[in-house]
């Protein structure tokens, strides 16, 4: 049986990486100069029949045409915001990511962003190793996190983990969605804005698409004002970011956790300068354990579709 | 003991004078200056003995601030003196036994800061499993699109988690960090029958147990270097220590050699041994986060600290119950 051809667009894990090629043949697309990806893909077309992606790179238009023998993109990742799922639907191209396995890191994560950025941990930490620390009793109040609202934007399986660790510190929860979600007590608002101002922390935890390009937007913001906290954990787009550089300068925002930007790896630079950020690289799933866990799956549902078994958590 | 006109001072016309050891945040200052004349020795061109032997006979009591020590020589200095708080939980500064020799009550601020320091607690666990502070510097500094992406963290869920200490703040803890998905258990000097969490009867048999230790519990002569080596290699090469309590609950020297040797995988520290002085050897370390012991320091905490405070004076001048002692000898 001729062995399953896996495009592989971008680096993502060594494990995984040795993984898929101990079962499949691996084109690695990085290892093609950027002006010669295309030609790339056009001589081993023919054999690609898998794309692996995740929240870098993954299955657009262009790379569909160009892969005629196309049958399953398997995302490393939860989101699927680089395939374009409604051309995979119409080719027949199955699709699967990996749900549930990451969701517990990425509501720790986005926990941990909310306090850093209230409490000032960060700032704490590069105060010490700075040497400054010179007289007891030296310190700045910060902001209690207990207590506080906190608006989840996508009650998801992310945004619904994130609100079960926020109610143990006592944080009453309200949520945007599409639509009410019926068996929660959290307090539902049909519109972001409302939301925003009457929370005090918000965090973005729905899926990209269309709809939610820049959802906060520059009145969300507003809204959230100059004691109100964003905490990204979704994707860059989500957020306007020049208009979220912008209110942070300008101090009608008080503070932002963000783990991911609208150009990554770049984070504007002005944002390197401000005490009430705290930055980080994308690392919402990004342990030891999860990654290896999303590996197993990438490879779980690989495996099924070799076999023509059922796919293990597939969106198309 | 004291005859009853000195062990129960009362509001006499006027305001009832109250000592400052250290100096105040200005809010409490101006918030206890209505109710009590305040005696501030830092602002007197005295030095503080004679400061004080000018002011002892009408010195019933003096509140304590940012730890400021209150031992058996200033016991001597102050003879009329029946009343310490501190705006403290930790008590360690005051020497309870001199002051129950005495007849001195001594309050703290009881449970009231517990939820912040709880929060900072967690704050911490999650920066140094999942790398957060070492990450921000790494974006900060550029390195993201030079050195492409950071290296993994590690998970917290799922971990067992000891509590040294199953306190007010050891079980605040517990609360979120059961959220979280991790499994609890404790060191505590008396089993708690009301909770179902796993009880240790020693300090290393709960780190031989568990991959993070939390400690919350109160510094005393006998907690002194309760974290010692025994107890940080039985957590092992893959433990986490959090410490929001005294820093020398821990045996910082040999922490920081099991840190430098890669026998612990990492440390959250708000407290140290010789504040402020931070070994230095931590200062390159990833894995690691280091805070200037402000886990307490929100407004909100200051606000209710600052009423407490006031409360517990008012208490202790109208002869009623203490709010939040540690040490009443007013029943004697």
């Amino acid at each position: 049986m001729e062995s399953l051809g896996v495009l592989l667009p971008v680096p993502m894990n060594a494990y995984l990486e040795s993984e898929l090629a101990r079962r499949y043949k691996v084109f690695r697309l990085w290892e093609s100069p950027p002006e010669r990806r295309q030609d790339f893909i056009r001589a081993n077309a023919a054999a690609i029949r898998a794309v692996v992606g995740n929240s870098k790179a993954g299955a657009d238009a262009d790379t569909i045409d160009a892969l005629p023998r196309l049958e399953i993109v398997a995302c490393f990742s939860v989101g699927l915001d680089k395939v374009d799922l409604a051309k995979c639907r119409e080719r027949g191209i199955r699709v699967t990511n990996t749900p549930d396995v990451l969701t517990d890191d990425v509501a720790d994560l986005a926990i941990g962003l909310a306090i850093a950025v209230l409490r000032r941990l960060c700032q704490a930490d590069r105060y010490v190793r700075s040497g400054a620390w010179l007289s007891k009793g030296d310190y700045k109040l910060t902001t209690r996190f207990s207590g506080k609202t906190i608006g989840i934007i996508g009650l998801g399986r992310i945004g619904l983990a994130i609100a079960k660790r926020a109610e143990a510190f006592g944080c009453p929860i309200s949520y945007y969605s599409r639509s009410e979600k019926p068996n929660t007590n959290y307090k539902y608002y049909s519109n972001l804005v409302d939301l925003a101002a009457n929370c005090h922390v918000l965090v973005v935890a729905c899926s990209l698409t269309e709809e939610t390009y820049h959802i906060v937007n520059r009145e969300v913001l507003d809204a959230l004002g100059p004691k109100g906290v964003l905490v990204n954990i979704g994707r860059g787009p989500h957020v306007d970011e020049p208009e979220l550089v912008a209110a942070l300068r300008e101090g009608r925002l008080g503070g932002a956790g963000l783990d991911v930007f609208e150009q990554e790896p770049y984070v504007p630079e002005e944002l390197f300068g401000m005490e009430n950020v705290v930055l980080v690289p994308h690392v919402g799933s990004g342990t030891n354990e999860t990654r290896n866990a999303m590996a197993d799956l990438v490879i779980g549902n690989l495996e099924a579709h070799v076999m023509n078994k059922p796919l293990l958590t597939p969106v198309v | 003991m004291a005859s009853e006109s000195e062990v129960e001072p009362r509001l006499v016309a006027g305001r009832p004078q109250l000592l400052l050891l250290c100096r105040p945040f200005i809010g409490l200052d101006q918030a206890l200056s209505s109710s009590f004349q305040l005696l501030r020795p830092w602002e007197s061109p005295l030095p503080r003995d004679r400061f004080l032997a000018a002011h002892a006979a009408g010195i019933h009591a003096l509140l304590s601030i940012s730890l400021a020590v209150v031992d058996a020589p200033l016991l001597d200095a102050l003879p009329a003196l029946r009343f310490v708080i501190t705006n403290s939980v930790g008590v360690d500064h005051i020497d309870l036994a001199e002051c129950a020799r005495r007849g001195v009550s001594v309050a703290n601020v009881g449970t009231i800061y517990s939820t912040d320091v709880a929060d900072y607690a967690v704050c911490l666990l999650l920066d140094v499993l999942r790398r957060v502070s070492a990450a921000d510097r790494y974006v900060r500094r550029g390195l993201w699109p030079l050195a492409g992406d950071y290296p993994l963290g590690f998970r917290l869920g799922g971990k067992r988690v000891g509590i040294v200490g199953l306190g007010s703040i050891g079980c605040e803890v517990a609360k979120r960090l059961e959220a979280f998905g991790c499994l609890i258990s404790y060191f505590s000097r008396q089993r708690k029958p009301s909770t179902t969490y796993t009880y240790f009867p020693s300090v290393c048999d709960l780190a031989a147990a568990s991959d993070i230790l939390v400690i919350t519990c109160a510094l005393t002569t006998e907690t002194h270097h309760m974290v010692n080596k025994d107890v940080i290699s039985a957590l092992g090469k893959n433990g986490v220590i959090i410490n929001v309590a005294r820093g020398a609950l821990i045996d910082e020297a040999e922490l920081v050699k099991h840190l430098m040797q890669g026998d612990i995988a990492g440390a959250g520290l708000d407290v140290f041994e010789q504040e402020p002085a931070v070994p230095k050897e931590l200062f390159c370390m990833d894995n690691v986060v280091l805070s200037h012991h402000t886990a307490i320091h929100t407004s909100e905490s200051f606000v209710d600290v600052h009423q407490l405070i006031i409360a517990s004076l008012e208490a202790f001048f109208s002869n009623r119950s203490l709010l939040t002692p540690v040490l009443d000898c007013r029943s004697l």
